[in-house]
């Protein structure tokens, strides 16, 4: 290429790649094709809630039986670390925009610190459901009682409640299994941010990341009451 | 750039919001409200959803048109998915 050519003249971001005009219809670029994976997202766990709420309708008093022995306190505090963490994503984007490393590389370990926190708490909960047989499979227990203040309704059916199980692990684990990929995610951001490879004009891996990361937040914003609270009054 | 930039005390006030919500609906699940318990919960779920969506990932402020079709064409599908799904099995009882 020779020195006076047009691409040699006119100076463009290292980021920049050759098919899009600008850094803004790059990003623009970037930011709608993260939007189109998580409305796949969208119907990946969509589907998953649509037979939730096709076997709740079927199973009502089964699924409230089994979904009072979840820990709403658990439950709860693990939604507002993962709102937490939210704001520390947002707070991360805000610090990329900003052009400042070191917040930007504090609130990405934050982030990351929070994650791991959600998925400590879903250990915790998961052993709990062990200990109790309450895993779907052969060592599967589940009582066989009426209600509380319910005596004219039938008694739990334990294959019913084995059902509501199998959808709150298929749910739950999804749901965590996103959360891994995040937090891997966020680790190798983390050290490219450390690196300084992002710059106010260029940090679009740290917004569709942080796009990401909302999107599972959201899903878990509908889990917690699907699951934990609305049988709690059955 | 036109990028829009909101200052960091506005993320936070969301954010209260955003727990505030959570005990809310925490606080309705142990109160009694019959058929209401649910469509409360929901309700609650997704106000924090739009919340998320349109200051966290910044929904609000997006110049592209392109992203704004494409959210509500993603919920539109969910809606289709749910409300149709539901209206079959819901109707399967009556014989």
């Amino acid at each position: 290429m020779s020195s006076d050519s047009p691409a040699a003249v006119v100076p463009h971001h290292p980021a920049l790649r050759h098919h899009f005009a600008d850094m803004e219809q790059q990003k623009n670029a970037a930011s709608l094709g993260m939007w189109l994976f998580l409305v796949t997202e969208i119907m990946f766990f969509g589907g998953m809630f649509c037979a939730y709420l096709v076997y709740r309708f079927y199973h009502f008093n089964d699924f409230a039986a089994a979904s009072q022995s979840l820990d709403i306190r658990l439950g709860a505090i693990n939604t507002a670390v993962l709102i937490g963490s939210s704001l520390t994503v947002v707070l991360a984007v805000s610090a990329a925009q900003a052009g400042s490393r070191k917040q930007l590389v504090g609130y990405l370990l934050a982030t990351i610190l929070l994650g791991c926190t959600f998925l400590g708490v879903k250990a915790v909960e998961y052993s709990e459901k062990f200990e109790n047989h309450h895993v779907p499979g052969p060592s599967f227990h589940f009582e066989r009682q009426r209600m509380t203040g319910h005596p004219e309704q039938p008694p739990v059916d334990p294959q019913h409640a084995e059902l509501f199980f199998s959808l709150y692990f298929a749910m739950t684990g999804m749901h965590a299994l996103h959360m891994i990929i995040g937090v891997g995610l966020f680790s190798g951001l983390t050290f490219l941010a450390w690196k300084g490879h992002y710059t106010p004009e260029y940090y679009t891996p740290i917004e569709n990341a942080g796009l990401y990361w909302h999107f599972v937040d959201i899903v878990w914003i509908f889990l917690f009451p699907l699951l934990y609270l609305i049988s709690r009054h059955g | 750039m036109s990028e829009h930039t909101v200052s960091r005390k506005f993320y936070v006030a969301i954010f209260f919001i955003l727990l505030l919500l959570t005990g809310v609906t925490v606080g309705a699940a142990f109160i009694n409200l019959g058929p209401l318990n649910p469509i409360v919960a929901l309700s609650i779920a997704t106000i924090k959803a739009l919340l998320v969506t349109l200051f966290f990932m910044h929904v609000k402020y997006t110049s592209e048109k392109m992203t704004k079709v494409v959210i509500v064409a993603g919920v539109f599908w969910l809606l289709l998915l749910l409300s149709l799904a539901m209206a079959d099995y819901a109707t399967r009882l009556w014989s």
